[in-house]
């Protein structure tokens, strides 16, 4: 992919970010932050390339263990994440009608 | 050993990779969009966190299937142990401690991009930035220059975003570091303000920046550890002097970070699904930081420059003349809540602090019983973040649909017969609107003083609110002052109401 396409997907990207944040009700804005805290652990796709990685020499071997580092890190924020999002959604309940 | 060889190869499938990656990538980046979707409203939100984790499943299990052959076993003990402490963490944390949980997660993925970014340097071939066409070219006249062959050439476009996304992650780790350890309270919430800060950070900025074009141009080991250095100590100097009122701006910058240096990675790994959720993160953080700030009527600029609240003897010194406030019981208070017809509870970081959430509701519960109409009205900046307060709210089981925004709720405490503040002050007090020379003038509050009775629980008379601006609302006649922890307050008006 070029340089130009990408960038035009980040732009739109950001596009669609502002207006979809912007309906989320501010009631939900704790969970909102802990659901694109987890989302944008999606860097470990990186830390998964780097840790996958078996190329020759010292720097591929650091470059490796950095990865795996990375991985826990950002499994941490993934699964805790989601986890602490699942579990502040199912405690908004409405109100019960009798 | 075949498999190495495999993954030797990948890479050369990366610049031709098969078009289901690149739809597994963005199918990734749709669900994550609309992860966030579905929180627009509570109904569909636990829907939306479950396409979030379908997106992160779908792209874990697409790297993994291009890449992890090699390494599996290491992958899996590593995302076992990460996953497994998420997990409990997750699992384990107060609703209380929400603030400084996710000020902790933020400052691990800016912790996993400063690593990743380092990882690319290290193995750029691994992550296919390899600028093939430079190298071929480069190789002769270098060759006959220095008489060696040239360093592997990374593109230099791919420097760019590698010492962004890196720098950027620094500063997203240690400015959450502190906001962690200031949210935490192993940290005093007042800021520490350093003499010429303004000047050291500009300074360091571009210093940084300077690095970041020696990087490009030279692609030396020492410059992305000067940048990774100074990018670790911008963040935490710019952290250091904002004080405690100001933390729901900070935590909600610091998300925006966090997605930033995702997105520069996603550059770097031209990455779809890295690059959206980056940017909607981005533009997350940053809208909330923006929420935020207008509901303090404080400018981005000013709460980044810090220093709010470390003048609050200043201010509290001039309002010291004894002015007549009347103290009231848990009885009093229960009984002019039980003659009420409409209740408004205002909670604000005091309720979370004493843990009243649910002998409050519980009070709610019984006041509903007698035939009491109670709302629950919840300033944007109540709490430690944004959203805090209905999240502590909905722990204790209050639905929803009682608890409203200060716009939506503001024009009914003219019909209100007692409004009840709770570990609530700034954003009750009429200075907001009427006394300019107030730090907290031009922010938006409740209208409390239109109500027929105001009760206003605290714990004395001496402390006066994180702005430390006194607050006309002990004054009025119609104020019952309720001086008590919270929740013992609290839990003796349910005692007198069930009498």
């Amino acid at each position: 992919m070029d340089f130009i396409s990408i960038l035009s997907i980040f732009v739109m990207a950001c596009f669609v970010g502002y207006y979809v944040v912007w309906s989320v009700t501010p009631a939900l804005h704790t969970p909102l932050m802990a659901v694109t805290n987890a989302i944008s652990s999606v860097i470990v796709v990186g830390a998964l390339i780097a840790a996958a990685a078996s190329g020759i020499g010292a720097g591929a071997g650091v470059s490796k263990w950095l990865g795996l580092g990375a991985v826990v890190l950002a499994s941490i924020n993934i699964f805790g994440g989601f986890a602490v999002t699942a579990r502040m959604l199912a405690m908004y309940k409405k109100k019960e009608r009798k | 050993m075949v498999l190495p060889l495999l993954a030797e190869g990948a890479h050369i499938l990366e610049i031709t990779p098969s078009p289901w990656v690149a739809f597994a990538y963005l199918a990734a980046g749709v669900l994550f969009i609309l992860a966030l979707r579905g929180l627009s409203s509570p109904g569909t939100s636990r829907a939306g966190n479950r396409y979030g984790m379908a997106g992160m499943t779908i792209a874990i299990v697409t790297t993994l299937l291009t890449h992890g052959i090699a390494s599996l076993p290491e992958i899996v003990v590593a995302l076992a142990i990460g996953g497994g402490i998420g997990f409990i963490t997750a699992r384990r944390i107060q609703m209380t401690d929400m603030p400084q949980l996710v000020a902790a997660f933020h400052s691990l993925v800016g912790l996993a991009a400063v690593l990743v970014g380092w990882a690319a340097y290290l193995n750029p071939d691994a992550f296919g930035i390899l600028d093939m066409a430079a190298y071929l070219t480069d190789t002769l006249a270098h060759a006959s220059s220095t008489g060696a062959p040239p360093p592997t050439q990374i593109h230099p476009q791919s420097l760019i975003e590698m010492a962004l996304g890196i720098a950027i992650g620094a500063i997203t780790f240690s400015g959450s570091v502190i906001a962690f350890l200031k949210l935490a309270g192993k940290m005093s919430g007042a800021p520490i303000i350093l003499p010429a800060r303004h000047a050291i950070n500009i300074v360091i900025l571009l210093a940084i920046a300077f690095f970041i074009f020696g990087f490009v141009m030279s692609q030396s080991m020492l410059d992305i550890a000067l940048i990774t250095a100074l990018a670790f100590i911008i963040g935490f100097l710019l952290i250091i002097p904002i004080g405690g009122a100001d933390m729901p701006v900070v935590v909600s910058m610091l998300n925006s970070y966090s997605g930033w240096a995702a997105a520069a990675m996603g550059f770097t790994l031209h990455n779809t699904a890295m690059i959206i959720t980056g940017a909607l993160v981005g533009s997350s953080g940053a809208i909330l930081s923006y929420i935020m700030c207008k509901a303090m009527n404080r400018s981005f600029i000013s709460v980044i420059a810090g220093g709010f609240g470390a003048t609050a003897d200043a201010g509290g010194g001039a309002a010291k003349e004894q002015r007549p406030w009347k103290r009231g019981s848990a009885e009093d208070a229960a009984f002019l809540l039980k003659e009420a017809e409409n209740v408004i509870i205002i909670p604000g970081y005091g309720m979370a602090v004493a843990q009243a959430q649910h002998v409050l509701r519980e009070m709610a519960d019984t006041l509903k019983k007698e035939g009491v109409n109670v709302k629950y009205a919840i300033h944007p900046v109540a709490g430690r973040m944004p959203g805090h307060m209905n999240v502590l709210l909905a722990e204790a089981n209050v639905p929803y649909d009682e608890v409203f925004e200060l716009e939506d709720i503001n024009g009914e405490f003219a019909q209100c017969d007692v409004a009840f503040i709770i570990g609530a002050n700034d954003v009750v007090n009429p200075a907001a609107r009427t006394d300019k020379s107030s730090p907290i003038y031009g922010m938006p509050v409740f209208d409390v003083e239109k109500a027929k009775t105001v009760m206003f629980i605290k714990r004395s008379m001496s402390g006066v609110g994180y702005s430390g601006v006194d607050n006309d609302v002990f004054y009025m006649d119609q104020t019952m002052m309720l001086l008590a922890d919270a929740k013992k307050m609290v839990e003796e008006i349910v005692k007198s109401l069930q009498h």
